[in-house]
């Protein structure tokens, strides 16, 4: 009966969808994004529209997802601190491959990573994305050696700094143009489609790679260590 | 109905996707199992909206060639692009969070079976 139930229920769903969706008609962009497209270059000189649209006429929405980001984080270390009644966790010792796959590819992994969230106004990509690597160099770091400990001082300073730094660069916006996470005068813009241009665009993109990279790591190494007793684990972070 | 284009395709995707994860979170009883729908369902979406904003006549909106910066009507619309970045990051802590508290939910009952844990008090 339940059964039947959830079926009709996805059937409606289906067609529910389908029939929303204007099919194979290509959308033209909005009032909004027209502006975005035909004024992005001037405004803010960063070749990749995107990152235009999230770090500086949506910046205030990055900001709120970073806190979204940083408080699923801050949740899931809070649920998982207590030890008790979680499963005892033997890890077996990872295999040569693994261990010495991991030393050869960290740093190379850590350079793509910073790559990626340094050109994230010029190339697809950005800070979400190039934090995303880092935390995947660590989370390969922490696969080879069980035991390993992250910097728990050094990693909770830098997101710390980082998204302060993001608040910062806001405030100066404010300060210089009179609007919140403004780009018009706190930094000179450059020249379009070089490394250094689009004014606070890539200084906002590394502080989100950074943050973005420590707290995944954190995070990995929160799930990971769950079941670990809370001796070996150099008890509270 | 038109003729089969990408476009159609990626929606059809789309929509089973949505479909598949809504089917696991209504059928499964296994909590992880519903988490998996959940993320299911989170990645149907995505791929719905970037599906939307697309055109198969135009480049992406990144205007690294003096081409494309010259003439702004060769790309397609950014934002939705910029939503579905949002949307994956949120998505990725939501599920973090989730997992975290099945593992929490299984220290406590040591088991997934979601009709087990009916009264609200841990």
């Amino acid at each position: 009966m339940k059964q039947i139930f959830s079926l009709v229920l996805l059937v409606i769903m289906g067609v529910m969808l389908w029939s929303l969706i204007p099919l194979g008609q290509p959308t033209e962009p909005g009032e909004v994004a027209e502006h975005y497209i035909r004024h992005g270059i001037e405004e803010n000189r960063g070749a990749n529209l995107v990152t235009s649209v999230i770090v500086n006429y949506r910046g205030f929405d990055t900001l709120g997802e970073v806190t979204v980001l940083f408080l699923s984080v801050a949740g899931a270390g809070f649920v998982l601190r207590r030890r008790e009644g979680l499963a005892p966790l033997t890890a077996r010792p990872s295999s040569e491959i693994l261990q010495t796959g991991a030393r050869m590819l960290f740093a190379p992994l850590i350079v793509f990573g910073a790559y990626i969230f340094v050109h994230g106004h010029l190339s697809p990509g950005g800070g979400f994305q190039g934090g995303a690597v880092v935390a995947s160099a660590v989370m390969l770091l922490l696969l080879a050696d069980r035991d390993h400990r992250l910097p728990h001082g050094f990693m909770s300073w830098l997101e710390s700094a980082a998204g302060f730094g993001y608040v910062l660069t806001g405030l100066a916006g404010l300060m210089v143009a009179g609007s919140f996470l403004s780009n018009q005068g706190v930094l000179p813009l450059g020249t379009w489609n070089r490394l250094f241009s689009g004014g606070v665009i890539p200084v906002i993109y590394i502080l989100v790679g950074l943050k973005v990279g420590t707290e995944l790591s954190v995070l990995l190494e929160t799930m990971m260590n769950s079941g670990r007793p809370a001796d070996t684990t150099g008890g509270e972070h | 109905m038109n003729t089969l284009t990408p476009a159609t395709l990626y929606l059809a995707t789309a929509i089973a996707l949505i479909l598949i994860g809504f089917a696991g979170l209504l059928v499964r009883r296994n909590i992880l199992k519903m988490v998996l729908g959940f993320a299911l369902v989170d990645t149907g979406i995505h791929l719905l909206i970037a599906t939307l904003g697309s055109n198969p006549g135009k480049a992406a909106p990144i205007l690294d060639s003096a081409e494309l910066a010259a003439d702004p009507g060769l790309v397609v619309d950014p934002v939705p692009q910029a939503l579905v970045l949002t949307a994956i990051v949120i998505g990725l802590g939501v599920t973090a969070l989730m997992l975290a508290y099945v593992v929490r939910l299984f220290a406590l009952k040591k088991t997934l079976d979601v009709s087990e844990f009916g009264r609200l008090k841990w």
